[in-house]
């Protein structure tokens, strides 16, 4: 969509590991915004059929420029990447490869994403990449509303008492060990962050996404997850049933005919 | 630096072209009125127009680069509509005209946008709305998320009467 190219002054040895970021983000987003899509049409209340339905749609067209950003890199169709790939060959952070679960799951998993992505958002803003930096500035407009939207649902669905807090702890309770994923350390990164391409690291981000959420989880008195991202927290390793499932569905038109466009 | 204007008729000619296509999902506005264009280049020949989404997700996007493709064609031999994320588009640049014309159609104009510079809170606040029926400041906020990516759904506690804002962002 955008044309603005790649400026030449990246250095060649910095194409793949940034190609590598913005892959990861876009997965990310892209695998994401299919989840918030399983609930258009059945949400628990028209609104959030409503805002389920724009975060979805925000959220893949973020992965959306961000391939597109990549394609400058790598010279690969961004549709052909999102629509093209086998599910062993995303790489979405863990935390995303879980089924769209009820909709207290839908709410923790989204706070537990939203937080972090606003940190990595952060870490990106003042990239030396001028076109990441320019999307970035942008993306971060949009994702203020998803913060507040699904931050507030956190908050009411926890201090509601009763099912609506028994089913937010059974979901923090899953997804604990996959909680910090999104911060998985990606191949390259200290090249990223020593040309000031990424302000930090992605464990020094995990730390203050800790020092962001523990407070509130304490003050909610909700069980604290897992905030040391394991080595191997993105996909591409094996793919999760769920995730399998959802990569047919999202897949499927894509699938049904060569060059179908939708 | 003070220079002399230079006049540059095509130039002029395209923007007031482009002040007849209207966004393709609140047509009340133009893409000038929503502050869509980023830049007009005009010369012998050839035209260049830089577009900024209003929203990364948008679907109207291409709607609207082909309205405006449409509307220039035959101004120059060569037209070239693309759209770029050079500065981020932010509803502080919808024109007097347009937050009026948006008002005139029942849409509250959006409020001065909020710098998403600062550090990431838990639960930014998000700015209010104005009602755009009878003016009154006594809103409230029923979803930010409404119709299209760039709506959001408030309702009013004078006139008691729902609304859309364009969102502020």
């Amino acid at each position: 969509m955008s044309t603005v190219p790649a400026p030449a002054s990246l250095a060649p040895a910095l194409r793949e590991p940034l190609a590598g970021l913005l892959l990861a983000m876009a997965d990310d987003e892209f695998v994401l915004g299919y989840w918030d899509s399983e609930w258009t049409g059945i949400a628990p209340m028209l609104e959030e059929d409503v805002a389920f339905s724009s975060l979805a749609q925000d959220e893949i067209g973020h992965a959306q420029a961000f391939l597109q950003l990549r394609a400058e890199l790598s010279g690969e169709d961004p549709d052909a990447v999102a629509y093209g790939r086998e599910p062993a060959d995303f790489r979405h952070a863990r935390l995303l490869d879980h089924g769209r679960g009820d909709w207290a799951f839908s709410i923790a998993r989204r706070h537990l994403y939203e937080t972090a992505d606003a940190l990595r958002l952060e870490a990106l803003a003042g990239s030396t990449h001028a076109p990441l930096a320019e999307l970035v500035a942008k993306v971060r407009r949009e994702e203020r509303y998803h913060l507040m939207h699904v931050g507030s649902w956190f908050v009411r669905l926890a201090e509601a008492g009763g099912e609506a807090r028994r089913r937010l702890e059974a979901a923090l309770a899953r997804l604990a060990p996959d909680a910090a994923t999104v911060f998985t350390p990606l191949p390259g990164e200290t090249a990223l962050v020593e040309a000031g391409l990424m302000a930090a690291g992605n464990a020094h981000l995990a730390g203050r996404w800790q020092a962001l959420l523990e407070p509130e989880l304490a003050r909610l008195r909700l069980p604290m997850p897992r905030w040391e991202p394991p080595a191997d927290g993105r996909h591409g390793h094996e793919a999760s049933e769920d995730f399998r499932w959802l990569h047919g569905e999202f897949t499927l038109v894509a699938r049904s005919e060569a060059g179908v466009t939708w | 630096m003070v220079s002399e204007p230079v006049p540059r008729p095509l130039e002029s000619a395209v923007w007031a072209a482009l002040a007849d296509v209207p966004d393709p999902e609140i047509p009340t506005v133009s893409v000038v009125d929503l502050g869509v264009v980023h830049r007009v280049e005009a010369e012998r020949g050839r035209i260049r127009v830089e577009l900024l989404p209003t929203f990364v997700g948008c679907p109207a996007v291409e709607a609207m680069r082909r309205g405006v493709e449409e509307r220039l064609a035959g101004m120059a031999a060569q037209v070239e509509v693309v759209t770029t994320f050079r500065v981020p588009w932010t509803s502080d640049r919808i024109t007097a005209e347009g937050r009026e014309r948006l008002r005139g159609s029942g849409f509250a104009p959006p409020v001065k946008a909020v710098t998403a510079d600062s550090a990431p809170a838990l639960l930014p606040l998000l700015p209010s709305a104005i009602c755009p029926h009878c003016g009154s400041h006594r809103t409230t906020l029923e979803n930010a998320f409404g119709p299209t990516l760039c709506r959001s759904i408030h309702h009013c506690s004078d006139c008691r009467q729902p609304f859309e804002q364009f969102k502020t962002v």
